[in-house]
Formats: structure tokens, sequence, C-alpha cells
């Protein structure tokens, strides 16, 4: 069996960047593993503009800064094999994989990183009454269609969920010629950016339903029709707020989930609220030798910190080649009030390799809110914060000088400031 | 004199830009991070301008269309007008990210280059 020092899975944003770093950090015996056709991952369909301006303090569109990182990979000379599905991955850090060209193989390696992405929830995860017709996308399937294979998947459009993929699709949609009835979210809040609310439902006058949800389809082969209510404050359809929208497409933007599939399997403690595996300063998991990042440690809303975040990763992933240390007890970072998780979850105040950042979400929006970073007793921090939302990621960060002081376990909240 | 409050486009960032206005008279911006930031309110004021990113037919390519981008925003109420010409478009593999493929489209001063590079099949 074939060892390498270091094995990545993905060949997307977060698996470029940990290739380039563990590269610059002189691990030269590394593979890709990618199961697409190229590298670069999602932000090949991604071909709106926004990406890297703190990467690289450009705008760039999602192409052109996957391009960037294949373009450092290929300088780097870091082995890329494509149409490459990994099958198996196992607590002793051995991998499976299946390609075209070398049938079934088992590899090892020293440390593996997982850069595997995420994958969105699909209509089975909501429940819609009616048959199952042609018609019904998640927001990203339908975006893969239509910008890399050319395909125009419908006409009259409803979409589901306001996560930004369905915004970015409605603008998209749009522009391609089809018509847009509306987006209805079921939260009384979007889950998308700010700014794509902007640029693309608002530019275009496609109605936004806060509090709505589809409850129906209607088409057998085809779907024909889409039942809109209105819903309550324990998101039920509210009876009587019935609406009926003629569209030929449900497009679905639900959210997205870390493909944990393989850290399950390899038995890497996973994080009931992110759904992806539970980490530490380093990036480690719970198995020794594995490392995650990327959207599949947690769904970033910025393809900038998932380069930063793989980055780190892959010096976490160096610095266990060098020494293999344990690195002693930890202090775990829980997330307090009005927070929904934090990554990393855990520090070693006896091994403190330097200032960590901490990046959480917060469960709802808030105006003015007070960031409080507490351990035991003691109070690490307060910082005012203003315009806090859930769909947009937040950090904190504590230093090397405080981590090693910890005593306790440190816990980040987020008060809310009612003026 | 009124108030606008925006929410800047240029980045996932999202800020929140308040913007002072008498007239067509922009006097005060603030709430901006960068200077992207202060262009962007100054124009969402007078005639608001987008990026366009779109798709144009690819011949021989990996695939069979080419994300493109414009070199620059060009006025939103021009976008429908533009797409008719990005639709329109056909090239033919290989393709280098940055290649122009639309020159100036609508005098708009703006170009619409290949956002990827593309090899070609043979």
């Amino acid at each position: 069996m074939k060892n390498y020092q270091a094995i990545i899975i993905g060949g997307g944003s977060a698996g470029l960047s940990a290739a380039v770093t563990l590269k610059k950090n002189g691990i030269e015996d590394i593979v890709v593993l990618e199961k697409d056709c190229e590298p670069g991952g999602i932000l090949e369909q991604c071909i709106h503009n926004g990406f890297g301006l703190q990467t690289f303090k450009e705008q760039l569109s999602g192409p052109a800064y996957a391009e960037r990182y294949v373009k450092m990979a290929e300088e780097a000379d870091v082995l890329i094999k494509l149409n490459t599905m990994v099958t198996k991955l196992t607590a002793d850090r051995v991998v499976e994989y299946v390609n075209p060209e070398e049938g079934a193989v088992r590899i090892s390696g020293d440390v593996i990183i997982l850069a595997v992405g995420c994958y969105e929830r699909a209509r089975g995860a909501i429940n819609i009454l009616g048959s199952r017709p042609a018609g019904v996308y998640t927001a990203g399937q339908a975006q893969r269609y239509l910008n890399i294979e050319g395909y125009l998947v419908g006409k009259r459009v409803f979409i589901l969920g306001s996560g930004d993929i369905g915004l970015i699709m409605a603008r998209r949609m749009t522009l391609e010629g089809a018509k847009v009835l509306g987006v209805a979210e079921i939260m009384p809040y979007s889950n998308g950016l700010p700014r794509n609310i902007k640029q693309c439902l608002e530019d275009f006058d496609i109605p936004l339903y806060l509090s709505h949800t589809v409850t129906r389809t209607f088409g057998r082969d085809r779907l024909e029709k889409i039942e809109l209510c209105e819903v309550d404050k324990d998101r039920k359809p509210i009876p009587g707020t019935e609406q009926y929208f003629d569209v030929d497409t449900l497009l679905l933007s639900i959210g997205l989930i870390p493909e944990n599939h393989l850290a399950d399997e390899a038995g890497i403690v996973m994080n009931g609220v992110t759904r992806g595996p539970v980490v530490d300063d380093s990036y480690m998991t719970s198995v020794p030798g594995i490392f995650a990042c990327g959207n599949g440690l947690h769904v970033h809303d910025l393809v900038d910190f998932v380069s930063l975040q793989a980055a780190r990763a892959a010096e976490g992933a160096a610095g266990y080649l060098k020494d293999k240390k344990d690195r002693g007890y930890i202090q775990h970072v829980n997330p307090g009030e009005n927070v929904s998780y934090t990554v990393p979850a855990c520090v070693h105040p006896a091994d403190v390799r330097g200032n960590v950042e901490f990046f959480f979400r917060v469960r709802k929006p808030m105006d003015e809110a007070v960031l409080e970073i507490r351990s035991g007793d003691t109070v690490i921090r307060t910082l005012k914060k203003k315009k806090l939302m859930p769909s947009e990621m937040e950090r904190a960060i504590l230093t090397a000088k405080e981590i090693a002081a910890l005593k306790d376990d440190v816990t980040i909240s987020v008060k809310e400031v009612i003026s | 004199m009124i108030q606008k409050e925006l929410v800047c486009v240029n980045c996932p960032m999202g800020c929140r830009i308040s913007v002072e206005l008498e007239g067509d008279q922009v006097l005060s911006v603030s709430g901006n991070s960068c200077p992207r930031g202060k262009e962007y309110a100054l124009k969402e004021c007078i005639r608001p301008e987008r990026i366009l990113t779109s798709t144009v037919k690819v011949n021989g390519g990996v695939h069979r269309v080419l994300p493109v981008i414009t070199s620059k925003e060009i006025p939103l109420d021009m976008i429908f007008d533009a797409m008719e010409i990005v639709k329109k478009t056909e090239i033919s593999a290989p393709i280098h990210e940055g290649d122009v493929i639309i020159h100036d489209i609508l005098n708009t001063g703006a170009d619409v280059i290949a956002s990827r590079s593309m090899k070609a099949v043979h």
C-alpha cells in the first residue's frame, strides 16, 4: 500500500489552499483526490463576482478565484488525481478511492486533510406534499446545469429558501430569460447575505415572502403549480393564507450540510450543530492525524475564509507531522447565549502556538449586541457589535497569552442590547 | 436633505452605508469600510451600476459554456440589453482567463472577459 505524507480529500478551494500551504511548509509528498474532472470545486459554477476581496484585494468571479489556486497548486507541483472518488476513510488513516485509470486503490497517509465540501438539503428534508414531478431542483443543481452544462432548467420559477445560492439563481435565471415569481423564506428574516437581497431580488423586483413556505406541488410529469402559505411563529402553515403560482420549476435553497459520511465512518466526533467534525485550534479532529477544513468542516459564507482556514489546517497538519506529539489537556470553547457554534471547539493551554481565531454564528438577527468571551467566572473580553445576522459568520480572537492562562472552559456569547 | 441607507454589493461583507443627499448632490457617505463602498454609494444614488456575469457558448471546449464577467460595472438599466449580446456570442476553445470575449459592450467602456481558462478537446 502506497503511503503519502499527506492525503487531501477534495480539490476545491479548501483542498487547493491546504495543498499549497503544505508545500510551503516543506511537506512535499502529498496527493489531492478530486472527484470532478477538473480542480476548483463548487467555485467553478459560482460564476458571479465578489470572491477574493480579502485574499487578493480584488473582486473576482468564482472560476477566476479557483484558477488562481489551481495555478498556485501547479506551480507548487501538487499531485492532483481527478475523476477520483474516495469511498472510505478509516481511523488508521487508510483511504480507499476509485478512478477510471487505476480502478479501486487503497493508500495511507501520515496525515489526512478532509476538504470535502458540503451538500444541499433536498426536497426529502422538508416534506412538501405532492407527487414527484420533474422541475424540482436544489438551487446548486440548477446552477451547475446552467453555468457549467449550459442548460436552463425552466421558464417560470419559484424559489423556496432565501439562502445565497437561491438568491443568486433568482438573478441568474432572470437574466437568462426565465420569470422568477418569488422567493419564500420560512423564517421572518432572510438567510442570504444582504448584498444578495439587494442585487439579486430588489434589482429585478422579485418579491421576497418572509414567514412563508411552499406547502404543496401540483403536476405529475412536470411541475405545474405550487401552493404558498404564510406560517405562524412556530413555522406552521396558517390555513386560509394559501396562494398559488403557475410555475414549471421550483428551486430549493434550504441549507447546506458538510459532507460528513467519510468522517462519520472513520469514527470522528461530529458537532451536532455544524454537522461537521469537532476540531481543535490546529484543525485536528478527534482522530489524531486527521484534519478538517472548508465547507466540510462548517458552511462558510466567504470563500476567502475557506482558503484561510484551510491554510491553518495545513499548518496544523504540518506541525503534527514534525513531532506527532500529544498537545496535552484541552479546554473546550463552547457556544453561549445566542451563539449556535464555535470553530475551533477546543484549545490546548499547555501547547499554545499563537493567537487563535474563532468562527461562530449568532442564532438570531440582532441590531446591537455585546460579544462576551468568558472562562469560568472571568470575563476575558467584551466587544460591542452591530447588525448581527445568522447568515454572516462572526470572528473573535483569543491571544496566545489568554489561552495559556486558561483555567476553565471558554464560552462565547452574544448578549442583545435592546435600546 | 434626505438620508438613504444602502447595502454595498461589492463584496459579501455587505457594509451598511448611510448617504446624505440634497437632490442629486451627495453630501456625505458613512459606514463603508473601503473606498469601493464610497464609490458604490455615489453611483447608487445617481445611476446604479452592476458587474454582469453570465456564460457564452463555447465550441470545442471541455464544457459547453464559458463563464464571463464584465471588466467593470455597467449601468443596471442596460443589463438586459447586454444579455441579448452575450446570448448571441459564440467562441472557440482554447480560452485564457482574462481574454476579451466582447469588446466595449454597448459602448459602456466595459469589456466582457473570460472568467476562466478552458482547454480545447480534440
